[in-house]
């Protein structure tokens, strides 16, 4: 039991707990910041043109969400669970199976506010089911036991023809048309995705301060003392699972209607621990982490190779680099860029003679 | 063993009776009718060969695994990347010299440096912090697949066998009998058998070198509370690097083992880290007979399940894992 208590406290920065209050008010209201990115998000069709806007922004919404999912899991519940990606591929699998697709022996061709519905809900009991499997055990074990769950299903999605299609995967997946808009194109589906992951942002930052998730940072914090005062440890850790479940399925019905197909190749064993690498770069502690460390990823894998290449070196060292800036994080900051903004500003402030952390951090 | 039986008589009775059925399965000519039901008994006696000796290669790379496991708490998600290093550095020293056994050693000693190196370089400045230890192995096992990939490439190298081990031998065991009532014997691959046999002995090794010696003392005391040894003047950092260099040599092994009677390329790091995990799960973190039977289990469910249900091999794989986590979490032969 010692063990895992450590692997729970590790997981936040303690400087940041500190400050942290037990219960706050919406804090992104006062924060001028905030404002300025929301506005900014709001407007970028009007900024960004199609490639940016969808291989750029609307990826790193959709990955983001799926990272904030496993945020949640990791930051509030203390579980880090590197089958999120799966969720969402299964998710997105069902919606191809259940809703159109160019595999017509396959898909059942139901209407999409039919088959997302569906999707969402098997893919919620799908990443209960695995949650519920996980938190028999702690620490650093649900690390292992959910990389085993995301492997069996990549190799199971590769051998099973009959639904999943193999190693082929199932293409030309049908995308919502309704009140005369396409909803795939670049404009409407980019407000789509902000929409989404707006919700899910402002979801999780409700939850960690109402009831439930703050039993749920107490079962993270010390599971025995919370079950003594009658929380049920488990059935908190296996909601938590429900809710991240649910999270990243919304994200998976985004990422198949992104890019219309899905193959094995979206939920390898190298694909989920990419999110594990997006959570843990822009910080697990808050709920902004997820999606700053998934621009960074898409920036780097959108232009590591043209960079590379300028610099002298094989463009092909893109994970290279991945692993190299994760390592780095991972060495010097227990808490991602946030950590590292978060440092650079405190002192910044002390330098200054302000009081540092006057407005708290949120 | 007898106080399982008396403790759990239900389980100890299923168990008697599999044994038997599998060694009737074994030894037995088949009738007829049960050829017709299942398929011929060659099929399945190759099989079940094929799945202990792929448990034997499982048990190499996952024993070095829970090895590391038991003595620092560390989980080494780095591991499959030490197994492809491994069956890299075999298959260099094997092309350029010719020797097979070269190769063994070679591959032992750099792996076990590498794993030295991480150590004290990476581990200990982090020790206790099971999290952020976790996360550097994944990132580093990131960065070492990249780096073999741009060394070697993605293409298939498969380390060559010896002259004196290729070829099938006849074993004692009669598969079917001719229409002249003369027994058909099953041939195997020798080179398969030595490996398991290999494997075996590494085992047998490990465990008289953990049961009966001073060193073994001290990393089992270790295991269980290393804290109270390093209190009594046991120099244990040295330990940590002894026996982190012990586990990546294994791992090591185990490369150019699987890179002899299976095929290295990219990928095949993450398969054998996903393995090691599922084997470790199964028979219990950090026990050393565990990995054994663990490995034992996952791999006759892969060959077994390949041959018999070939679409949902791997699902077998992942319910035994479900199976025990449900039943007994912390792994079959675990102590808790």
């Amino acid at each position: 039991m010692s063990v895992t208590h450590d692997a729970h406290i590790q997981v936040r920065n303690p400087a940041s707990t500190a400050q942290r209050p037990a219960a706050r008010a919406w804090p992104d209201i006062n924060n001028p910041a905030a404002w300025i990115v929301a506005a900014i998000l709001l407007i970028m069709p009007l900024i960004a043109n199609g490639f940016f806007l969808i291989e750029i922004f609307a990826t790193t919404l959709i990955l983001g969400t799926i990272a904030l999912s496993l945020m949640f899991l990791a930051g509030y519940g203390g579980m880090v669970s590197l089958m999120q990606l799966t969720i969402a591929g299964f998710a997105a699998y069902m919606v191809a199976v259940f809703g159109v697709s160019g595999n017509a022996n396959i898909s059942l061709g139901w209407p999409w506010w039919l088959a997302v519905p569906m999707a969402l809900m098997l893919a919620t009991i799908f990443g209960t089911l695995g949650g519920a499997l996980a938190v028999r055990t702690e620490g650093i074990y649900t690390i292992m036991i959910t990389l085993a769950i995301g492997a069996a299903f990549y190799y199971f999605t590769n051998q099973n023809w009959a639904i999943f299609n193999g190693h082929t995967g199932i293409n030309n997946v049908g995308t919502p048309h309704f009140w005369g808009v396409d909803w795939r194109w670049d404009i409407p589906f980019y407000y789509v995705v902000l929409a989404v992951a707006a919700i899910c942002y402002f979801a999780v930052d409700y939850i960690s301060r109402a009831p439930f998730g703050l039993a749920l940072q107490g079962v993270r914090d010390n599971p025995r003392r919370m079950a003594a005062l009658g929380f049920n440890v488990n059935a908190h850790r296996v909601a938590a699972y429900a809710v991240a479940s649910f999270i990243a399925g919304l994200a998976g019905v985004l990422q198949v209607w992104n890019y219309r197909q899905i193959s094995p190749g979206s939920v390898s064993v190298g694909a989920c621990i990419d999110v594990l690498i997006i959570a843990v770069v822009g910080g697990i502690t808050r709920p902004v982490g997820p999606y700053i460390g998934a621009l960074v990823f898409v920036l780097l894998r959108t232009f590591a190779l043209d960079f590379l290449v300028k610099i002298g070196l094989d463009g092909n060292r893109f994970r290279l680099l991945i692993g190299l800036g994760f390592l780095a994080i991972v060495f010097w900051s227990s808490d991602g860029v946030i950590g590292l903004w978060q440092r650079w500003r405190q002192s910044y402030y002390s330098q200054s003679d302000r009081p540092a952390g006057g407005r708290g951090h949120g | 063993m007898t106080r399982f039986v008396e403790r759990h008589p239900a389980w100890a009775l299923i168990v008697i009776i599999a044994v038997a059925v599998a060694l009737w399965l074994i030894f037995a000519v088949w009738p007829p009718g049960l050829e017709e039901a299942i398929g011929r008994k060659r099929v399945f006696l190759n099989a079940l060969f094929n799945g202990i000796t792929l448990g034997g290669l499982y048990f190499l790379v996952a024993s070095g695994f829970t090895l590391i496991f038991g003595l620092m708490r560390n989980v080494n998600l780095a591991h499959g990347s030490l197994y492809l290093f491994g069956g890299y550095v075999g298959y260099a020293i094997s092309a350029s010299t010719g020797s097979w056994i070269l190769s063994f050693i070679v591959a032992f000693i750099l792996t076990a440096l590498v794993g030295v190196l991480l150590q004290v370089l990476v581990f200990r400045r982090m020790e206790g912090q099971d999290l952020r230890q976790t996360m550097v192995t994944i990132g580093l096992s990131i960065v070492f697949a990249d780096l073999m990939l741009w060394a070697c490439g993605g293409d298939f190298y498969q380390i060559e066998t010896p002259s004196w081990l290729i070829g099938p031998i006849e074993l004692p065991l009669i598969t079917a009998l001719k229409s002249s009532g003369e027994p058909v014997h099953l041939r195997y691959p020798l080179v398969r058998l030595v490996i398991f046999l290999a494997s075996v002995i590494i085992g047998i090794a490990m465990w008289l070198a953990l049961n009966r010696t001073r060193i073994g003392m001290i990393i089992r005391a270790g295991v269980d509370d290393r804290d109270i040894l390093a209190a009594t003047g046991v120099r244990i950092q040295i330990v940590f690097v002894l026996v982190f260099a012990l586990g990546a040599g294994l791992a090591g092994i185990a490369g150019v083992v699987g890179g002899t009677f299976q095929s290295l390329s990219p990928g095949e790091d993450i398969r054998f880290l996903l393995a090691s995990l599922v084997v470790v799960i199964v028979g219990g973190m950090g026990s050393i007979p565990g990995a054994a039977l663990g490995a034992l289990i996952i791999g006759l469910a892969e060959q077994l399940g390949s041959v018999y249900i070939p679409t949902y091999a791997i699902v077998v794989t992942f319910l035994i894992m479900v199976l025990v986590l449900a039943l007994r979490p912390q792994g079959l032969l675990a102590r808790r």
